[in-house]
């Protein structure tokens, strides 16, 4: 909203003059910033020399496992379609945006990318085009990536990838969004690519750098340093040496290759993580789960966890009091339950570590007695053959069931149950769903849609109910909440 | 309702091999073999046939384990399992083939059959835990509820003509009998060919109509598809009229797979998609690629 012009006595006010000057900087600061993100970056294409050092199967190998690590798949990946090209739409507040090609494809994949456009690529969010890439693709975490692992994931997508040639679908984001101009606006605000130590962090540095030194061993008389591995105890067997290199290569990883925070971050009404924190948790836009926060134990915390029971979280996808259901599903089946046990212990190492940050307690409203006698009568008739009369689950194991697998899960004490968003139990409710299947949990028990059983008053009440017996203590939960919802549901 | 009875099977092919037809969808067991060897392939390459032992471990486990099916698959609020309500959407389950079942939840879980409950259900599921999900259902033996009340506005000429589709075809535009791939008392064949009564008047009409616009598709070769274009709107509610009241009788399975499919079990188990087809009555075995494989034989 423009404001009225100063008056003829204002304009001659230095204080009026001042300010108008100062705004008149910051915008042409701004601009000059804006034109130099715009122009910044041309057309990389050609191959750099020695790369077909990259075509080995060390590398591939390395890549291929990267990629897992990234879950390159889960986007670039459509359901049905051939691996990695493209064409799933990825729905943003903004408009969809849809998945890159990037098999080798010359014509519409990255074949005739070079490495270095691939490392700008993750590094800066640029294509090799010099187009700058909508944060959908979430290169402010990718940004950390360090070159030899971009270089091994470019490896994999050049040489261990079959090329298909699927043309790109232009994205439909809504003007202004969809015009480079808003992009550099949204970089100099909120992006800085950022460089990363490169060390014995990544995987396939850490293989060259062992390759190197042994090598190096060889030839000469003296071991070197570099060559003590990240997750080796040193030799002077300090236990927290150990933990702290874990703890880096976790961090590496967390907010690095696995991306996280691009779920677990509040964002902004622009689309980029705000300030409160990487992962404060938050409602996913568009996607309508709540990505809990991994601060605060009452959540998604995993502080007071024991370190095991972390890794078998993220491997197995259920466990003592947690299951990975909805989007996480996906993250576990596609990702996680696939990496090495070195690296869930990074992870978890490194989560274990975040910073406590609780929210502040606010006492709930009480819930209405009707709302809790209706409630709990749906939960005696749809809901207590599996999950217990005390919402205790059931831990029994038969024939199927896996040796220490947690069956179905209990709700008193349920931290999903009682988080300040009611949309994760509202939608498991409404569309039911199936852990991951995993090789830690390879036939996971399923909840049943309710979608067309229980109308909208139902589920306010029976979620109600469940989130203020046997201890819980959370908000009572409103119809008009499980409308949003449901409509999520059906799409 | 008798109609189904006095067609022997028999009776069918020769009513139905007759001139042009007979190139199409000829009764002969070697169309049998080529058209159920895929979807069977599929099936098999993931184990063996079960013993009895297996089958009452998965009878006992499954209940409970997968009783995330039964509030959309089962009868009303006391949700028997399998049993389908026949004023909703959702089809029967209970009894149908194995391989069938398991054949579907590969298509929701991969992209050949959009509903967004399933998908949603299924979509991080193993192909071994798909399979046992498959085989629960399959082996449940339930009774059939009352057929579906006819539809509003449906005529005696309607309900002729969706009998004349089921049970004869079309041979004015190639069309085979619905009795020539589904079973002669249209309860379905072994491995993977499902039965067709018992089902919501409007499931069928929807399904058709998904091939029709290709929102479901099959391993191939995709006949329902061939098939489902040749129908008209009006052939398309005739036949799910008349086939959703058809009442079904008491004993009543699948019918077991045909001899001459045995061979092409034993093949299939080792080469996955790649159906055997018999070119010729003595039996030579050919190995088509699944490209190759047509629905006309």
């Amino acid at each position: 909203m423009m404001q009225a012009w100063p008056s003829i006595q204002g304009l001659r006010s230095k204080a009026a003059w001042a300010l108008a000057a100062a705004i008149g900087l910051g915008l042409g600061a701004f601009g000059l910033l804006v034109a130099s993100e715009l122009i910044a970056y041309r057309a990389v294409f050609t191959r750099a020399e020695g790369q077909n050092d990259l075509k080995n199967e060390l590398r591939v190998a390395q890549g291929a496992y990267l990629a897992k690590l990234g879950n390159c798949a889960a986007c670039h990946s459509s359901r049905g379609g051939a691996p990695f090209a493209g064409g799933k739409a990825i729905h943003t507040p903004f408009g969809a945006v849809f998945a890159s090609n990037i098999t080798p494809d010359r014509l519409h994949g990255i074949g005739n990318w070079s490495a270095d456009a691939f490392y700008r690529a993750l590094h800066h969010g640029v294509s090799a085009d010099g187009r700058l890439l909508t944060p959908a693709f979430p290169y402010p975490n990718y940004t950390q990536i360090s070159r030899a692992d971009s270089d091994a994931l470019y490896a994999y997508f050049q040489y261990g990838v079959s090329a298909v040639a699927q043309p790109n679908q232009p994205s439909e984001l809504r003007f202004p969004f969809n015009t480079q101009l808003a992009l550099a606006a949204w970089r100099v605000l909120f992006f800085t690519p950022r460089e990363v130590e490169i060390a014995p962090d990544s995987i396939a540095s850490r293989a060259v750098l062992e390759r190197d030194e042994i090598e190096k061993d060889v030839k000469s008389e003296a071991p070197s340093k570099l060559g003590q591995g990240f997750t080796r105890s040193p030799e002077n067997g300090s236990e927290r040496d150990a933990e702290g290199a874990l703890w880096l290569r976790g961090r590496y990883l967390v907010n690095g290759l696995a991306h996280c925070s691009a779920c677990h971050a509040a964002r902004n009404v622009l689309g980029a993580a705000d300030s409160s924190g990487l992962f404060a948790g938050a409602l996913m836009p568009m996607q309508d789960w709540y990505a809990p926060s991994l601060h605060d134990p009452k959540q998604a915390g995993v502080q007071h966890w024991p370190r095991q029971q972390v890794v078998a979280l993220l491997k197995n996808g259920v466990t003592e009091g947690a299951s990975a259901l909805g989007p996480m599903a996906e993250v576990v089946a596609k990702s996680t339950q696939h990496w090495r046990d070195e690296d869930l212990q990074a992870t978890a190492a490194y989560l274990q570590r975040l910073p406590l940050q609780s929210l502040r307690e606010i006492k709930p409203e009480a819930p209405s007695p009707q709302a809790l006698a209706h409630g709990g009568a749906l939960y005696v008739q749809h809901c207590a053959t599996c999950h217990g009369q005390q919402g205790q689950g059931m831990q029994q194991l038969d024939a199927w069931g896996q040796q220490g697998v947690v069956q179905i899960p209990s709700l008193a004490g349920n931290r999903a149950v009682s988080l300040p968003s009611s949309a994760n139990l509202v939608r498991i409710i409404l569309a039911g769903g199936y852990a991951p299947s995993t090789a830690g949990n390879p036939k996971p028990y399923g909840m049943p849609p309710f979608v067309h059983v229980l109308t909208d008053t139902d589920i306010a009440a029976v979620t109600t109910y469940i989130r203020a017996s046997w201890g819980n203590t959370a908000a009572p939960v409103s119809a008009s909440e499980v409308v949003a919802h449901r409509r999520g549901v059906l799409q | 309702m008798l109609f189904l009875m006095r067609f022997s099977r028999h009776a069918l092919t020769r009513l139905f091999c007759r001139g042009g037809v007979r190139r199409l969808f000829g009764a002969s067991s070697m169309v049998w073999v080529a058209i159920c060897s895929p979807w069977h392939a599929a099936w098999a390459k993931n184990g063996p046939v079960r013993g009895v032992s297996t089958q009452n471990a998965i009878a006992q486990n499954g209940a409970k384990r997968l009783q995330a099916c039964t509030t959309c698959h089962g009868a009303g609020e006391a949700a028997t399992v399998g049993r389908s309500a026949n004023e909703m959407y959702f089809p029967r389950i209970a009894g149908k083939p194995a391989a069938y079942l398991y054949n579907q939840l590969l298509h929701f879980r991969d992209g050949r059959r959009h509903y967004g409950l399933m998908v949603g259900l299924v979509e991080h599921q193993s192909d071994a835990a798909l399979q046992d999900m498959a085989r629960y259902f399959a082996q449940l033996d339930l009774p059939y509820p009352e057929p579906q009340p006819l539809a509003a506005g449906m005529t005696q000429t309607q309900l002729l003509r969706g009998r004349q589709l089921a049970l004869r075809g079309d041979a004015r535009v190639a069309l085979p009998a619905c009795v020539s791939c589904h079973g002669a008392a249209l309860l379905g064949v072994e491995p993977a060919m499902p039965g067709l009564l018992g089902l919501p008047r409007d499931y069928i009409a929807g399904q058709i109509g998904a091939w029709q616009t290709g929102m479901r598709r099959a391993f191939a070769p995709d006949c329902m598809a061939q098939v489902a274009k040749k129908l008209s709107p009006e052939d398309v509610s005739a036949v799910a009229a008349w086939l959703s009241m058809q009442i079904v009788p008491a004993a009543s399975r699948a019918e077991p797979a045909p001899l001459s499919s045995a061979r092409s079990r034993t093949a299939s188990l080792n080469h996955v998609s790649k159906p055997v087809r018999s070119s010729s009555a003595a039996g030579a075995s050919v190995q088509p690629t699944a490209a190759t494989l047509t629905c006309a034989e």
